[in-house]
């Protein structure tokens, strides 16, 4: 498993997800302390394609050898993509979480929802205060 | 997390420098992994793992009549059992229900040793001293005297042997021994499913014998493997699958409960056997994806016919497996049901014990 990272061009969630935004569009993934915290991870049950995901609540289900975690979406949207390579190798979340690990790409609702997301600075505080 | 309170085994240090990642466990931090949970798993099926299960309790039983106590209290025959030898049993109130389930081990003509669950340990021991009055027994808590290491794999036994200088038992018996200089016990016994020791030894001396056993290749393991691999090999855990409010017939136990002896809760367990419980304890598989957890209910059409006792990912079997009570006529090998695993439904098969064999388990000789 790769060291603990959390690049600084994501924005993050208190609830340890990521968000890659690209113009109207976001990317979203766990974090690494989230893919650490869990173990590994044996199985990603996603959002349809086409589901409205709304920022605080649950999109997403990830399951660890010893537990199932929901996953909060950081921001709201519509699942316009969901990542079909994790079905047969769910431990890409563990190997690469803000890569190869990502969990869907959503069409947000409104763009100025990321204003209340942190910077990497930020959210490494948050784990700190832990 | 306030860690203040929690009791800490002889190895925390160890576990910390190894980068184990510590639960709070039954009142102790406990690893629960250190590389990974299925690495961990594999390496117990595969070669060799060790446990640090210094939290489980010892009591000892010593006196003329420690064995027609024992008798009294345990559900197995527990006169059966020779000097050096080990019997697993439950302990059980007087309406059959499970306190706990232990391996009492023959020390010596007068003197037994049972090795308790540690969430049960004080209850356990204010039971056994509740049930003792009018027989001549000391019941001693004696946990703080030994720390405890299971050394479980197919390459187990040999290390073990190799790495500590010591004769080992064969299966279910126990052997007095010298361990970093001390006096110990090396038992065959274990809750893997595997080939492999328990040992008990002087917690003084455990971290050296950590070290040898990590030198000789062994590879260190927490509880999130202990939990994987007791449930492929379909051993209980009580808290999960058995409890008070069970009895042994239900939980699949009604072999290790010996009626005739009189034992404490003798006439209710004679009484469910003889009536047949209205459910069973079965391992299951799920068909696919899901993992089945500790409480989904199990279905049969829109009716619920159970619950899930025990539920994980196998690393074996690259599956979602559990144990379940559900209604005794459900509970044969090939019965079809779902699990309600949060709201979504997962096709699951009533499996046979255990859900997953080792090759080396029945092994006779060493």
């Amino acid at each position: 498993m790769p060291d603990a990272s959390y690049p600084e061009e994501l924005l993050y969630h208190a609830e340890h997800d990521w968000a890659r935004i690209e113009g109207e569009q976001a990317t979203l993934g766990i974090t690494w302390y989230a893919q650490d915290s869990l173990g590994e991870v044996v199985f990603y049950d996603p959002p349809e394609v086409g589901a409205a995901i709304v920022k605080d609540s649950a999109y997403a289900e990830i399951e660890s050898v010893k537990a199932a975690s929901e996953v909060i979406a950081p921001l709201s949207g519509e699942t316009i993509e969901v990542n079909e390579a994790l079905a047969d190798a769910p431990e890409r979340i563990n190997e690469d979480p803000y890569g190869e690990g990502w969990l869907v790409k959503v069409k947000l609702d409104d763009p100025a929802e990321a204003e209340a997301l942190l910077a990497a600075v930020d959210y490494r505080k948050l784990l700190e205060g832990d | 997390m306030n860690g203040a309170a929690l009791r800490r085994t002889p190895l925390h240090e160890r576990h910390a420098e190894l980068g184990a990642k510590l639960v709070s466990f039954a009142g102790w931090e406990m690893p629960v992994s250190y590389e990974g949970i299925r690495e961990e798993h594999m390496a117990v099926r595969t070669h060799a793992g060790m446990f640090d299960v210094s939290h489980m309790g010892e009591v000892e039983v010593e006196g003329p009549d420690a064995l027609a106590f024992l008798q009294r209290v345990l559900s197995n025959d527990v006169a059966a059992i020779e000097v050096g030898g080990a019997q697993y049993s439950c302990l059980c109130d007087e309406g059959g229900g499970v306190l706990d389930d232990l391996i009492a081990y023959r020390l010596g003509g007068d003197r037994c040793l049972i090795v308790t669950n540690c969430a049960n340990h004080e209850a356990d021991l204010a039971w056994l001293g509740r049930w003792s009055r009018g027989f001549d027994v000391a019941v001693r808590d004696v946990a703080d005297r030994y720390a405890m290491l299971a050394v479980q794999g197919p390459h187990a036994p040999q290390i073990v042997a190799r790495a500590l200088d010591v004769e080992l038992p064969p299966r279910m018996r126990v052997a007095a021994a010298r361990i970093g200089g001390r006096p110990a016990l090396v038992c065959g016994t274990g809750y893997t499913g595997e080939d492999g020791v328990e040992l008990l030894i002087d917690p003084e001396v455990t971290a050296a014998v950590w070290a040898e056993l990590l030198d000789a290749g062994v590879v260190p393991c927490g509880l999130g493997a202990r939990e994987t691999l007791r449930l492929e090999a379909c051993f209980h855990l009580h808290g999960n699958d058995l409890g008070p409010e069970r009895n042994p017939v239900e939980a699949g136990l009604g072999w290790c409960c010996a009626e005739a002896t009189g034992f404490v809760g003798a006439e209710a367990i004679a009484k469910a056997r003889a009536e047949g419980p209205a459910e069973r304890l079965a391992p299951l598989r799920i068909e696919g994806a899901g993992i089945p957890r500790q409480g989904n209910p199990v279905l049969v059409g829109d009716g619920e016919v159970g619950m899930v006792t025990s539920g994980t990912f196998s690393p074996s079997l690259e599956v979602g497996i559990g144990m379940a009570y559900l209604r005794a006529d459900l509970a044969e090998p090939g019965t079809e049901v779902e699990i309600d695993v949060r709201g979504k439904r997962r096709a699951a098969r009533i499996a046979s014990k255990p859900l997953y064999r080792s090759p080396s388990h029945y092994r006779k000789e060493r």
